[in-house]
């Protein structure tokens, strides 16, 4: 699914330069979930939005489904994006301006689903997250956990191959948190979507098929968790 | 991306305000001084284009219609001589004391035409008629100038020029550009009115063509045959009057100003809160570039922003103006609102609005959309 080799990624250039990520090897297979840990400043965001077409590698390859994208004119990233892609982020991102539905309406849009269509898929994936009530409400007027399940809800609403969190539970109590690592893996497995996620919550480690730890821009080692959890 | 674009739009409501206001704003500032520029256009050479006439021979090197002088009518015969002139009819347009019952006098300008021709006479006749003013000083004047002129009815008995006056007619809504109205009488009692004109003068000659003939072909033989004189056709004495009073007074210029005015306010309060909603939204547009929507999508959601606030604040702008323009009507300054003009305002709108947005667009390209993993 994903095969990264080498990848370097260096944020300005000269004595303020700094070495994101020093040569990274990482695989993504199909349908797995991988955690991503490492000290803060390791790179793991960087990572993530590299192999998510949001940054530009400086060099080193990444492979989605066989095809390149270091080196692609930006012009071409949006389109990858969408059609692989789903993202969720620590802070949310919600649209405060629209409703729950209408949040995830918005990423099926962007694909191009007809508007029934959208409606229909969007009810039905807030119903899947435990939101079948709060199809009509703001994200203001809802908690850090709920705003999550709608953020996890867009994310899977495109059926993107892959789904890509960074820190999703960081912002969240350590009960929410739960509920959202349980609901995203366990949507993500129904649905055979691969899933990686960045955190720093060892509470949440049991839910992965593999976590993979990251220090001052490489990956440390691999080691399989067992799915007990899950 | 609609749907984004009029919910954020209205998810700060008093952003909304202050962009509206500005809008509607600029928009009716450019109407009116649009309407007012329109309306002198249109009054300041009415008596030239309702004239029917197709050429006018008029005393040599005048400024404008109302700025002739008397001249010899014994030239007629030359000008009836000239291929092409069907009819050659006298016209007056002269500056003359009116007395109001107050006994303050009020400059007027009595334009005197011939009865039995049908070039130079009053339009828009709303109460008495013409054929009365065969009768010895009778006048015709406009209703808008009652006030000011001190007439409440037909068959009043005024006095102008050191004569009596009996008003026997009311016309609509023919206004003069200067303070001073057109009062309508025939050319036999205008004469009486003219102080220093005989039977002898006149001001102008309205030249009829007849069938066959082009005005421009007349007016060169005619220019041939009366050298002394100038020879203009409608359209050529319909601009030499407009440019004079609306151009060359500076009185239409002022007004184009206030609307090019109206523009520039517009666009910079609208670039402003647009740019600024920008700047708020730049996260969403991140989250949204993230997603993997083009620049295009998010240039949409801009423009439709753009666009939907043109649309609103063209609709309050185009009621205000509508009000404005019809309690203008009976006043001294009416505010022309056409059709053309109320659809020409909203593409301007929607093009202030999109040029407006150009700022904000180039923000939006700059939006890099691995800010959205920050903070
Ligand atoms: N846009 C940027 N410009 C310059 N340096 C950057 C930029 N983004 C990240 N860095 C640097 O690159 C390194 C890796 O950053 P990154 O955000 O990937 O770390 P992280 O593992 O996600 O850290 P955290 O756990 O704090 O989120 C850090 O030293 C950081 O300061
Ligand atoms: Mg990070």
């Amino acid at each position: 699914m994903i095969e990264i080799r080498n990848l370097v990624k260096t944020y300005g250039k000269g004595s303020a330069a700094v070495h994101a990520l020093n040569g990274v090897d990482f695989d993504v297979a199909a349908g797995e979930v991988v955690m991503l840990m490492g000290p803060s400043g390791s790179g793991k965001t960087t990572l993530l939005s590299a192999m998510g077409c949001i940054l530009q590698a400086t060099s080193g390859s990444i492979q989605i489904d066989g095809r390149e994208i270091v080196g692609l004119p930006e012009s071409k990233l949006p389109r990858i994006r969408l059609e692989h892609f789903g993202f969720i982020f620590q802070g949310f991102n919600l649209f405060p301006a629209l409703t729950a539905r209408e949040n995830v309406e918005l990423s099926l849009k962007l694909k191009g689903v007809s508007s029934s269509q959208c409606r229909r898929r969007a009810t039905e994936l807030l119903e899947q997250v435990g939101l079948g009530d709060k199809l009509k409400t703001h994200p203001a007027d809802l908690s850090g956990g709920q705003k999550q399940r709608i953020a996890i809800a867009r994310a899977l609403a495109g059926d993107p191959p892959i789904i890509l969190a960074d820190e999703p539970t960081a912002a969240l109590d350590s009960h929410s948190g739960q509920t959202v690592m349980e609901l995203l893996t366990a949507l993500a497995r129904q649905r055979q979507r691969a899933v990686v996620v960045v955190t720093h919550d060892n509470r949440v480690l049991h839910y992965a098929d593999r976590t993979v730890h990251i220090a001052d821009g490489r990956i440390a080692n691999h080691f399989e968790e067992g799915r007990t959890a899950a | 991306m609609l749907t984004l674009a009029w919910k954020n739009l209205f998810h700060d409501k008093v952003r909304l305000v202050v962009t509206l206001v500005g809008i509607v704003f600029a928009l009716v500032l450019i109407l009116i001084q649009f309407g007012l520029f329109l309306s002198f256009m249109d009054t300041s050479a009415n008596i030239v284009e309702h004239s029917r006439a197709d050429l006018w021979i008029s005393s040599p090197k005048i400024p404008h219609v109302n700025g002739g002088s008397p001249m010899a009518e014994s030239q007629r015969w030359k000008a009836l001589q000239v291929p092409g002139v069907q009819r050659a009819d006298r016209f007056i347009l002269a500056w003359v004391p009116w007395k109001l019952p107050s006994g303050a006098i009020e400059q007027v300008q009595v334009a005197g035409f011939l009865l039995d021709g049908d070039m130079g006479r009053p339009w828009n006749i709303v109460a008495g008629s013409v054929e009365a003013l065969r009768a010895e000083d009778t006048v015709i004047v406009d209703e808008i100038y009652k006030e000011k002129l001190g007439v409440t009815r037909l068959g009043q008995v005024v006095e102008m020029s050191g004569r009596r006056a009996r008003v026997v007619g009311f016309t609509h809504g023919i206004r003069s550009f200067t303070t001073s109205p057109y009062i309508f009488t025939s050319f036999k009692n205008a004469l009486n009115y003219s102080p220093g004109m005989t039977e002898k003068d006149t001001v102008y000659f309205h030249i009829r063509v007849a069938p066959g003939f082009t005005p421009a072909q007349v007016k060169r033989s005619l220019q041939q045959m009366l050298p002394q004189f100038d020879i203009y056709t409608n359209d050529e004495m319909l601009s030499k009057t407009r440019t004079y009073w609306v151009f060359e007074t500076g009185a239409g210029i002022t007004t184009l100003m206030g609307a090019i005015l109206g523009l520039i306010v517009g666009i910079v309060v609208v670039a402003q809160t647009i740019y600024a909603a920008t700047v708020d939204h730049i996260r969403e547009f991140g989250t949204l570039k993230a997603m993997g929507a083009s620049n295009m999508r998010i240039y949409e959601v801009i423009l439709a922003q753009a666009a939907m606030s043109a649309v609103i604040g063209y609709t309050f702008a185009i009621a205000i103006a509508y009000f404005v323009s019809q309690g203008s009507q009976g006043g001294n300054a009416p505010i022309a609102l056409p059709p053309q003009v109320a659809a020409g305002t909203l593409l301007l709108a929607i093009g202030m609005c999109a040029g407006a947005s150009i700022i904000s667009i180039r923000k939006a390209t700059t939006i890099d959309p691995a800010m959205v993993f920050r903070g």
